[in-house]
């Protein structure tokens, strides 16, 4: 069984969207990242990051990561915030109640991330 | 084998999703993620129907009028498809009656066109000729078989506003298109709570949406709130408080920014009167319309008091 299946699939990334968004933008050490920017569009994004997280389907390469984020690395973005964006990953998936092993499955898959995000 | 009919071209469809297809024969439509989530390569399926695996976490809204995402949709039968963003058909038709609302918004009510399709709150475009067009919400409601039912704000040098205030009559022939838009009232989960904010003329989409949501029997709360700088800036009270007094479940709550407000009237930015009155939104269903500012703070605020993001419609203008 697949890293995705085993936390629960597509089902699993909906329950997890809203709370995982809703903690990044409550989160005043990344927040302003996201300030003017569409809620729809943004959902859609949050989801994409998810579903790639929890092992699940998706053709993002570390290009399309460096392109997508190269603007918010002009504004500043650094470890720090990808560290408080791993953090408000984490503290979602234990609100769900997802088991310990498979929450760092999902940790090492978003910080394999790091470097593209960062733009190094 | 089954055929996707797209910009005047048909293409053969064997095993491959829409996207795919269409790729592959040098047709460029905008996509991202290729996994069925980030929604770029949304399109809209106008004739045949697409298996429900391409319209998985779609809003409820958007899965009504048969949009779908290109790159999970493997079609088993002819479809006919279009880009999300393409307008809908030009449709001729008259003006029947035009009243003003407020100094500076106009009603102004459209012969119902010949099978004319649209929901309660869905907008449509006014052309003031072949390639000059505004958007316009719908305040009138489909069930009720009224004219077509638009509050025109009158915009400070706005060429099609402006068009509207000092040309149109009572029987003038108008052209618009057929009716757009995701924000809208879908029946199913009668005792959602719901809850409806809007300034100036975006009253006109929810107006229709409150009626539509009552006609359909919805039983949970129903409150609307509508704001503007001065009392003269409100319309529909009238006919807003006597729906309230006929629906126990439905609230009206006009709000007033500047200056004291009169009884029966809150005095406040709109969006912060409905925020202090409902703190919690959890569970609820939320639709915002007018000014763009008010409309993204409050697609931002609702869902941090709790509404969940597929349940928030907006429309800014």
């Amino acid at each position: 069984m697949s890293l995705y299946d085993e936390i629960g699939g597509e089902a699993a990334v909906n329950a997890a969207v809203d709370i995982f968004y809703r903690k990044v933008l409550k989160d005043d050490r990344i927040k302003r990242f996201f300030s003017g920017v569409d809620m729809d569009k943004q959902a859609a994004k949050q989801k994409a990051f998810l579903t790639m997280a929890f092992g699940g389907p998706n053709k993002y390469t570390g290009e399309d990561m460096r392109r997508g984020h190269a603007h918010l690395v002009a504004q500043g973005l650094n470890d720090s915030h990808f560290d408080a964006v791993m953090e408000n990953l984490g503290a979602t998936l234990v609100e769900l109640n997802v088991p310990a092993n498979l929450i760092a499955q999902a940790a090492a898959i978003a910080e394999s991330t790091r470097n593209d995000v960062l733009g190094r | 084998m089954p055929k996707i009919h797209f910009g005047g071209q048909s293409y053969d469809c064997q095993d491959q999703s829409v996207l795919d297809c269409l790729t592959a024969q040098g047709v460029s439509i905008p996509s991202s993620c290729h996994s069925g989530v980030c929604q770029t390569c949304l399109m809209r399926a106008v004739n045949g129907k697409v298996p429900s695996s391409a319209q998985n976490g779609l809003k409820p809204t958007l899965v009504e009028q048969n949009y779908f995402m290109a790159c999970s949709c493997y079609p088993v039968e002819d479809i006919e498809i279009a880009l999300a963003q393409d307008a809908g058909t030009k449709i001729l038709s008259r003006i029947s009656a035009i009243k003003p609302l407020t100094d500076d918004i106009l009603g102004i009510k459209i012969q119902l066109p010949p099978a004319f399709e649209y929901r309660a709150g869905q907008f449509i475009n006014l052309f003031k000729d072949e390639n000059t067009s505004r958007s316009y919400s719908l305040a009138s409601v489909p069930a009720l078989g009224e004219d077509l039912f638009l509050n025109v704000r009158k915009v400070p040098n706005g060429v099609v506003s402006n068009w509207i205030f000092e040309t149109l009559d009572v029987g003038y022939p108008i052209t618009i298109s057929s009716a757009i838009g995701d924000c809208f009232y879908v029946p199913g989960r009668p005792d959602q709570d719901i809850l409806l904010v809007g300034t100036g003329s975006g009253l006109a989409p929810l107006y229709g949406i409150v009626r539509d949501a009552l006609l359909n029997n919805h039983r949970g709360k129903i409150h609307l709130y509508h704001g503007s700088y001065a009392l003269n800036g409100l319309y529909f009270i009238d006919e807003l408080k006597k729906l309230e007094s006929a629906n126990p479940n439905f609230r009206y709550v006009p709000c007033i920014s500047e200056g004291a407000a009169p009884d029966g009237y809150a005095q406040g930015m709109v969006l912060d009167v409905a925020l202090s009155d409902n703190p919690d939104l959890t569970g609820w269903r939320v639709f915002l319309c007018g000014n763009p500012a008010m409309v993204n703070a409050a697609k931002t605020q609702t869902f941090l008091a709790g509404a969940a993001s597929r349940d928030i419609f907006s429309d800014p203008f």
